[in-house]
């Protein structure tokens, strides 16, 4: 029981954490990235746009 | 579309298959209200009969009077929208919340004078409370969040709703829920946890319920005709998908019998309450934060004529606020006999979430940049902004009584009222005002709401009426939080437990006081909303100008 506990914390705590950190670096690369700017300034205004 | 006049009309396959289900489940619904344990479960059992027989009724009767070939999907290039169930939404918003309201300002009251449970089971305050949160946050909050995804689903995607009864399968589904919920209540029928009391029977309805909602939803995303999702689409998707994990997770219960209302939990104890908390605490953050942030990102550049102000932060405060939100549960439990470890995680990620949250705070706050002046003109983007405000303020305390040392005080006291209420008046009950002031002009096809000038009274009272409610909470919480750790100089508590109910009393009476008020603001949105829909003036840009189509109904 208390293996299987010290086990799964420090899964948690080590490929958890590294793997919490990447994704979060992933959605900055995504949210940042010049290339994308143009599409996101037009996603903007979706809500303004009449059809 | 016009030349299939031909076609022969028959049933669709949902048509039929659903008015056989409904005709098979309101038959077993009447053998279980036969054979039922209690006269409170016979009640509902005969309640889901009568709903379900009337939903194979109307099923047939609507394939009656329908034509031939179901909605088109686009009319002359544009997207045939489908706003029925998004009006009924609106409407069952508006008269639920001002239930709602109306029942917290009974137990209000009768904290502050408590014969005002006129000895009654029904009325006592253990039964109203549930109801209260029940029917603000359920009946009117979800009311408001199903109305307004379905329509900025459809406009943003421009697309018409999925499925031709599932949005009506999920609108009136879903008050069916709230009406047994609330009944059970009433009649005492509860699991005893916080914000998820239906038992067993109500929580499989809510499930089906949901996951059609979850569908309709999906499946007009996938329609769409646009091929970035928008912002607010993110927010509605999280909520509903998050709110389906939570409801199944935390209801894992296995009932007495069929014909009993009792179920138990399948774990029990410490875990129990973990997991209780990992549902309450994300049924804030889902429901009430996520859902009514999407609100937040349609209709307020929609209202304020500006553009998101910024988009990549709207798409990093999602994510982080999706990651760190689910781990904020345990700080409920501070104190008890969960893990100590496991508390810390929970106020960790508390204090870590100030930063999403107040991401989208700045993102909605400056949204009006470059229009700050129509604050002065327009009361309904004036309640959407002061709504945002109190969403800054009511995330900046709330991760302040997450720290344990802070939480020692506050917990169990009104400190902890005052704060669920400046989130839930300020921010999730002023966001929805704003959106129903939006909404119905744009459904029901008139210029303006009738108006103006009600809307900034029902402002100026409901705001004054928070102001009383959370400024007495604030007081009477703290003092109450002193009165219980005070000790004598002989190491004795100095206070019993009811020399602090008596202090309490003054704050229970401005804590009314500011009830009414906001009570008072719901009745005035009510008379003014009834007013703008049964109002003869129609805006008909179509007939006035034949030339250009294009330019129907100005929103």
């Amino acid at each position: 029981m208390l293996e299987t506990y010290k086990f799964l914390a420090g899964f948690a705590q080590t490929w958890g954490l590294l793997y919490f950190v990447t994704v979060f670096l992933a959605v900055l690369v995504y949210a940042l990235a010049p290339s994308r700017k143009s599409r996101f300034d037009a996603a903007a205004h979706m809500p303004l746009q009449e059809d | 579309m016009a030349h299939a006049a031909a076609a022969p009309k028959s049933m669709t396959f949902g048509e039929a298959g659903s008015t056989l289900a409904f005709a098979v489940l309101a038959f077993l619904s009447l053998i279980i209200a036969a054979k039922a344990h209690t006269p409170e479960y016979a009640f509902h059992a005969y309640l889901f009969t009568a709903a379900f027989a009337a939903a194979a009724f109307k099923i047939v009767d609507r394939y009656y009077d329908r034509p031939a070939a179901l909605p088109p999907l686009t009319i002359n290039g544009k997207p045939n929208y489908n706003m029925g169930p998004v009006k009924f939404g609106t409407i069952a918003a508006v008269v639920w919340g001002i239930a709602g309201f109306t029942v917290g300002l009974l137990i209000a009251l009768q904290l502050a004078f408590p014969a005002l449970n006129f000895d009654t089971s029904w009325l006592s305050f253990g039964r109203m409370r549930p109801l209260h949160t029940s029917a603000v946050i359920f009946a009117f909050g979800g009311n408001v969040l199903i109305a307004t995804s379905f329509y900025v689903v459809q406009r943003t995607c421009r697309a018409r709703l999925v499925g031709d009864l599932a949005p009506w399968f999920v609108v009136l589904g879903y008050n069916l829920f709230i009406v047994i919920a609330g009944t059970g209540y009433l009649l005492g029928i509860t699991q005893g946890k916080e914000y998820a009391e239906p038992e067993w029977y109500a929580d499989l309805w809510l499930t089906v319920v949901w996951v059609a909602y979850f569908l309709v939803f999906l499946g007009t995303v996938m329609r769409r005709k646009e091929p970035h999702i928008y912002v607010a689409n993110w927010f509605y998707l999280a909520f509903i998908l998050t709110i389906a994990v939570l409801h199944i997770g935390n209801n894992a219960t296995i009932p007495v019998s069929v014909f009993s209302p009792k179920s138990y939990i399948v774990w029990a104890g410490v875990q129990d309450a973990m997991v209780q908390w990992w549902y309450g605490h994300n049924a804030v953050g889902f429901f009430l934060t996520a859902g009514f942030l999407a609100i937040m990102y349609y209709f307020i550049p929609k209202r304020a004529e500006r553009p998101v102000y910024s988009y990549r932060l709207s798409i990093i405060h999602f994510w982080a606020l999706i990651f760190m939100y689910i781990w904020a549960g345990p700080h409920h439990l501070h104190y008890t006999a969960l893990p100590d470890w496991a508390q810390t995680l929970g106020m960790t990620f508390s204090i870590m979430l100030w930063m999403p949250s107040w991401g989208g705070m700045i993102n909605g706050l400056m949204t009006l940049s470059g229009a700050w002046d129509k604050l002065r003109t327009d009361p309904v983007l004036r309640l959407m902004v002061v709504s945002v405000a109190f969403y800054g303020m009511a995330t900046f305390e709330g991760p302040l009584m997450s720290v344990k040392a802070v939480n020692s005080l506050s917990h169990y006291t009104d400190w902890t009222i005052g704060h669920v209420h400046s989130g839930a008046l300020g921010w999730v009950a002023y966001i929805s005002f704003g959106a129903i002031y939006c909404l119905v002009p744009w459904l029901w096809n008139k210029k303006e709401l009738y108006s103006m000038k009600a809307v900034s009274w029902h402002f100026w009272i409901s705001t004054l009426g928070i102001v009383l409610y959370i400024t007495s909470m604030w007081v009477a919480g703290i003092l109450q939080g002193l009165m219980w750790r005070a000790y004598t100089g002989l190491g004795f508590l100095e206070y019993s437990f009811i020399e602090t109910v008596e202090a309490m009393h003054p704050f229970y009476v401005i804590r009314a006081l500011g009830g009414a008020l906001f009570v008072a603001g719901s009745l005035i949105m009510a008379w003014n909303v009834w007013k703008t829909i049964s109002s003869a003036e129609e805006i008909q840009e179509e007939a006035a100008l034949p030339a250009q189509p294009v330019l129907i109904a100005a929103e």
